[in-house]
């Protein structure tokens, strides 16, 4: 037996690793969508400080708000990069060509991606915590379970639409328009659960907005992962 | 498209009085609003923006984009070019109806609520509906490949029918202003014998222009389908 006789295919989950450490290994050696996302992000919400009236507003009641606008924004440019790194070469054909299953280069993607906003936010929240002064002691926990929710949600959705939008004539701006909609319900129940939890009430007051996080993770990793194999050429 | 394209010049419609016939009930009807339906006790004369309002808003959000979602997951499923005009057309007509709702709606607020615009559940939801649908047409628009072009709109087109429940439910826990509904209740509606008689005529009416739009769009892409297939034909 030879070695590419021996050689098995990969199994759904196993494959999607291996598109996720591709990625990722990319991400790594270049560093520079990462490090671009990092700096907007911590711009964005060091120049939302100076469009807000320090008597009027309190920084509790606008910190929520910043922090997930921001990480919309900044997520957006992660999820342009997901598919716009195949374009060179064509370097998509190789993963079409490879014997896994179209679930799986979605997944693995999206893991990819998942890691990158992960890391976006992992800076974000305590930048935002320190620059708005905000008493967050044991609600820390908490609020890293929301981003959890909250990435998922932005990953599922955005990677889908990155496949289409690097494939059509206005790419860096079809994706905004596209994604954003579909980001409303994850950036107000993140707002609401996180304010919640800011201004120092249990996190029992954030649970309705925390099941719809749950929910539409649930319903859109599902629909995405069935939707994506339909965006590749056949 | 394995088959030849018919001859172009046979493509020519015969003239079609659905439109213009559908055009003169919304104009009829509006005349039985205006002058043979009582006026509102507390609204006053605001309320008679409810003839269209309403039934636009009904049309737009159950029937049009009902068709987009369902004809978008029939075509991801047998591949047939003629659903993926369906739901283009489904989409824009949908996207006239929605418009008209979201002007007539801030007409009406105005009056009634005293503010233009509120972030109420509902009214959010049609807003970002729009915004999502104008975003379809832009897709539509930036994609040069056919089958790729329906996939895509394909897509967009299923993924928007869950989203809309999720926007709805977040503003509606975020607070809500927009009345219950009247007409479509389990209980008896509550409005008088004549305007629910004008409102079922309108909605009638304008039942006939969605359908006289739906079709006239549609021809529109089959005919532009065809176009394109003979530029390819001689390229």
């Amino acid at each position: 037996m030879t070695d590419l006789e021996s050689a098995k295919a990969p199994g759904t989950l196993a494959a999607s690793w291996i598109v996720a450490r591709k990625d990722l290994a990319i991400e790594f050696r270049t560093r520079t969508a990462f490090l671009s996302a990092l700096v907007f992000a911590l711009l964005g919400v060091t120049i939302f400080f100076f469009a807000w009236d320090a008597t009027a507003v309190a920084a509790a009641d606008l910190a929520p708000g910043v922090l997930w606008v921001i990480f919309t924004f900044a997520g957006l440019l992660g999820l342009q990069r997901s598919f716009g790194l195949e374009l060179a070469d064509r370097a998509i054909d190789g993963l079409l060509g490879a014997p896994i299953a179209r679930e799986a280069i979605y997944l693995g993607k999206a893991l990819a991606n998942l890691v990158f906003v992960s890391g976006i936010l992992a800076v974000t929240i305590p930048a935002v915590v320190l620059f708005y002064n905000l008493p967050l002691g044991p609600g820390i926990g908490a609020l890293a379970g929301i981003a959890a929710l909250a990435a998922i949600g932005l990953v599922a959705v955005g990677t889908l639409f990155s496949a289409m939008a690097v494939n059509t004539r206005m790419a860096e701006l079809l994706l905004p328009m596209l994604s954003l909609p579909f980001f409303v319900p994850i950036v107000m129940a993140a707002a609401q659960s996180s304010a919640r939890l800011m201004a120092g009430r249990p996190i029992a007051e954030a649970w309705p907005w925390l099941r719809i996080l749950v929910a539409y993770d649930i319903v859109f990793v599902t629909a995405c992962t069935l939707a994506f194999p339909y965006t590749l050429d056949e | 498209m394995t088959s030849a394209p018919a001859p172009l010049v046979a493509a020519r419609p015969r003239r079609d009085l659905l439109l213009p016939i559908s055009i003169l009930a919304v104009a009829l009807v509006y005349v039985r609003a205006l002058a043979f339906t009582p006026i509102e006790a507390r609204q006053g004369a605001a309320q008679k923006i409810m003839y269209v309002h309403a039934t636009s808003a009904f049309i737009a959000l159950y029937v049009a984009f009902v068709l987009l979602a369902i004809s978008s997951l029939l075509y991801l499923w047998l591949k047939d070019e003629k659903l993926d005009r369906v739901a283009e057309s489904a989409a824009e007509v949908g996207l006239v109806f929605t418009t008209v709702v979201l002007i007539t709606g801030p007409l009406w607020g105005k009056t009634i609520w005293g503010a233009w615009w509120t972030w109420d559940a509902r009214l959010t939801a049609t807003l970002f509906l729009w915004f999502l649908i104008v975003a379809y047409q832009l897709m539509r628009g930036a994609v040069e490949e056919r089958g790729r072009r329906a996939r895509y709109s394909a897509v967009i087109g299923i993924l928007a029918a869950p989203l809309v429940p999720f926007i709805h439910l977040s503003v509606y826990l975020f607070r809500t202003l927009h009345p219950m509904p009247i007409l479509l209740k389990p209980s008896a509606p509550s409005m008088p014998r004549e305007m629910v008689t004008t409102f079922v005529l309108s909605f009638l009416a304008f039942t006939l222009l969605f359908i006289a739009l739906m079709r006239e769009r549609y021809r529109l892409a089959t005919l532009r389908d065809r176009v394109e297939g003979h530029e390819g034909e001689h390229a």
